[in-house]
């Protein structure tokens, strides 16, 4: 563990995306704190240009931009972190399953997953969210369907790794239960993987859910940043800052969850040569 | 070949056939049904007047029924009609079509194009200002929301520096015939297809370098170097050739995607395409139209990927055919 820490501290790009990812954290968690009224409650002349009286300026109802991104920053994590755990939940069963036991059922499900692959994702997302009518629990349910199949087939092919192991074939030979080898000795070895993926999935999460509010397909009562985007596209040509800051911490947070995601990557397989 | 064109073909017909079983669910999972919505475009109806759509629709028929009906009308083509626009579906999606494949064919030469070089050259100079360059580039195209870019380029390259129209095909009052005709599209078609061709650019450099490096250290190379070639032929003849592979396997992969994409980047542009279709029949809230457009987007990538596993064969005949 010391050895995993040490090795990410040794990665500058890595620490730098923690560094952001935990100010964006912070942000979110204390928004009601510093805004405690409403981002969506006028608070003075709309087009106001950012660095005035306040931070990022105002929009064209007279709100408070900087209020109405700390806000965003809560809806894209929490919606990019749900999303993320049930397609990971989802995308290991699913591999695991296929992985393990192999035959039939591998075939089926594999199949089932490359079908899921094959759909244009963003329309399928676009499309069930307006089938089911825009709310938090729509928009994470349409993210996790369309998230989960680059989990499934990796969960697959490490399943596979390291059912070939001799270890494993010996647990056999002692009789263990399916899910004591699952549990206890397959899913342990392919955790780093999972990880990885999984962290890398949520800023993909983030950036669909910016996506898709941006199309106006988000919960009304929620401030996220792609709705401040779609919002403010009709005034782009008098406020471009009302479209241009929210796309900038989307860009931030995104990145900074990237950068992570690598340096996990090369801390927890250090044996890889980093290509 | 025959038998593996056969065998795809067979693959393809099914994930199609998934897909519009899908779609069907998701009608009902949808409030209301076809007689409602009918309903609700004449204004009013008694209830005597909406049992009789039903009937006329075989909505009062078994579910399988229905899902047999809607299969034979969808292999037929036949997806509706589209109240709001007052047009059959898919004669909107065949009019809509054209502008969408000529947005997605730029971007996909050019993404692939530059993504090559520009992963070759990472590749070739590793670790140095034009690998970190690239490498930098990457991580900022991947954090990047497609429709933000966009937006980001109209106010510097429309509004602030006036060079490329903000939005549409072609300047439709001007009535350009021919060749002018030709330039005036290409004019409006820079900004969307930059805007979309950064992401996929990045994704296929970083492929691309990744891919130069693994050829690099292959048996054949060395061999090649003990031959007394130099390192320019090396990487031209050898290296290059092997490493674009993958590059043109993922391309293929990556056309649903790029559909997808397409959504937001013709809606910033209003590109008169498929996705600002799909964007136009979001707010008119014609669910039916939606799903045409979902069913034939999916129908254009298994044919795409269909024919670039047709192409890969032609193109490297090791590759099996199973």
């Amino acid at each position: 563990m010391k050895d995993f820490a040490s090795r990410f501290m040794r990665n500058k790009p890595a620490v730098l995306g923690l560094a952001l990812l935990l100010f964006v954290v912070g942000v979110a968690l204390l928004a009601p704190v510093i805004y405690p009224r409403s981002p969506f409650e006028m608070v003075g002349a709309p087009f106001q240009p950012p660095f005035g009286a306040y931070l990022f300026g105002t929009d064209m109802l007279g709100r408070d931009l900087t209020a109405a991104v700390a806000y965003g920053a809560r809806v894209s994590l929490l919606i990019g972190l749900v999303a993320t755990a049930i397609a990971v939940l989802v995308g290991v069963t699913v591999g695991g399953l296929a992985g393990y036991f192999g035959g039939w059922l591998d075939t089926v499900l594999m199949r089932v997953t490359e079908i899921f692959q094959t759909i244009p994702f963003f329309l399928f997302a676009i499309l069930l969210v307006a089938v089911l009518t825009p709310s938090l629990g729509s928009v994470v349910f349409a993210i996790a369907v369309v998230s989960w199949p680059p989990m499934a087939r990796l969960v697959r092919g490490e399943f596979i790794r390291v059912r070939g192991y001799e270890f494993i074939q010996a647990c056999v030979s002692m009789g263990m239960s399916h899910r004591r080898i699952i549990f206890l000795h397959i899913l342990p070895n392919a955790l780093s993987a999972i990880i990885v993926t999984g962290s890398l999935m949520v800023a993909s999460a983030i950036l669909i859910e910016a996506g898709l509010s941006f199309l106006g397909l988000s919960d009304a009562n929620t401030m996220s940043w792609g709705y401040i985007i779609g919002a403010g596209r009709s005034v782009l040509r008098m406020a471009w800052w009302v479209c241009a800051i929210p796309g900038l911490a989307i860009l931030l947070t995104v990145m900074a969850i990237n950068l992570v995601g690598e340096g996990l990557n090369d801390a927890l397989n250090p044996r890889l040569k980093r290509l | 070949m025959l038998t593996f064109i056969g065998r795809r073909l067979l693959q393809g017909a099914l994930i199609v056939f998934v897909i519009l079983c899908l779609n069907f669910g998701l009608v009902q999972l949808a409030p209301g049904d076809a007689a409602d919505v009918l309903a609700g475009e004449a204004g009013a109806a008694t209830p005597e007047y909406m049992a009789q759509l039903r009937e006329k629709f075989g909505l009062d028929q078994p579910r399988y029924v229905q899902l047999g009906a809607y299969l034979k009308r969808a292999v037929t083509l036949d997806l509706g009609y589209s109240f709001r626009f007052g047009q059959s579906v898919s004669e909107l999606i065949l009019s809509r079509l054209g502008p969408t494949l000529l947005l997605m064919g730029t971007v996909l030469l050019l993404s692939v194009g530059f993504g090559i070089l520009l992963g070759a050259v990472a590749a070739r100079h590793l670790n140095r200002w034009q690998d970190n360059l690239v490498s930098s580039l990457v991580v900022f195209a991947y954090a990047t929301p497609v429709f933000w870019a966009g937006l980001m380029l109209i106010v510097i390259f429309s509004i602030k520096l006036g060079w490329f129209p903000t939005s549409g095909m072609e300047n439709v009052t001007a009535f350009h015939t021919g060749w002018r005709r030709v330039a005036d599209i290409a004019h409006h078609l820079v900004l969307p297809a930059i805007t979309l061709t950064m992401f996929y650019l990045a994704l296929y450099a970083r492929l691309m370098r990744a891919s130069v490096l693994e050829q690099s250290s292959m048996d054949y190379v060395t061999t090649a170097r003990a031959k007394g070639l130099t390192e320019r032929q090396i990487a031209r003849r050898h290296i290059l050739r092997n490493a674009v592979q993958p590059v043109v396997t993922m391309a293929g992969l990556q056309v649903g995607a790029l559909l997808g994409g397409s959504v937001v980047v013709e809606t910033v542009f209003a590109w008169p395409g498929l996705g600002l279709l799909a964007y136009d029949s979001l707010f008119a809230r014609d669910l039916n139209l939606l799903l045409g457009i979902f069913f034939v987007s999916a129908c254009l990538v298994v044919m795409v990927n269909l024919l670039v596993d047709i192409a890969y064969s032609i193109i490297d005949p090791r590759v099996k055919l199973s």
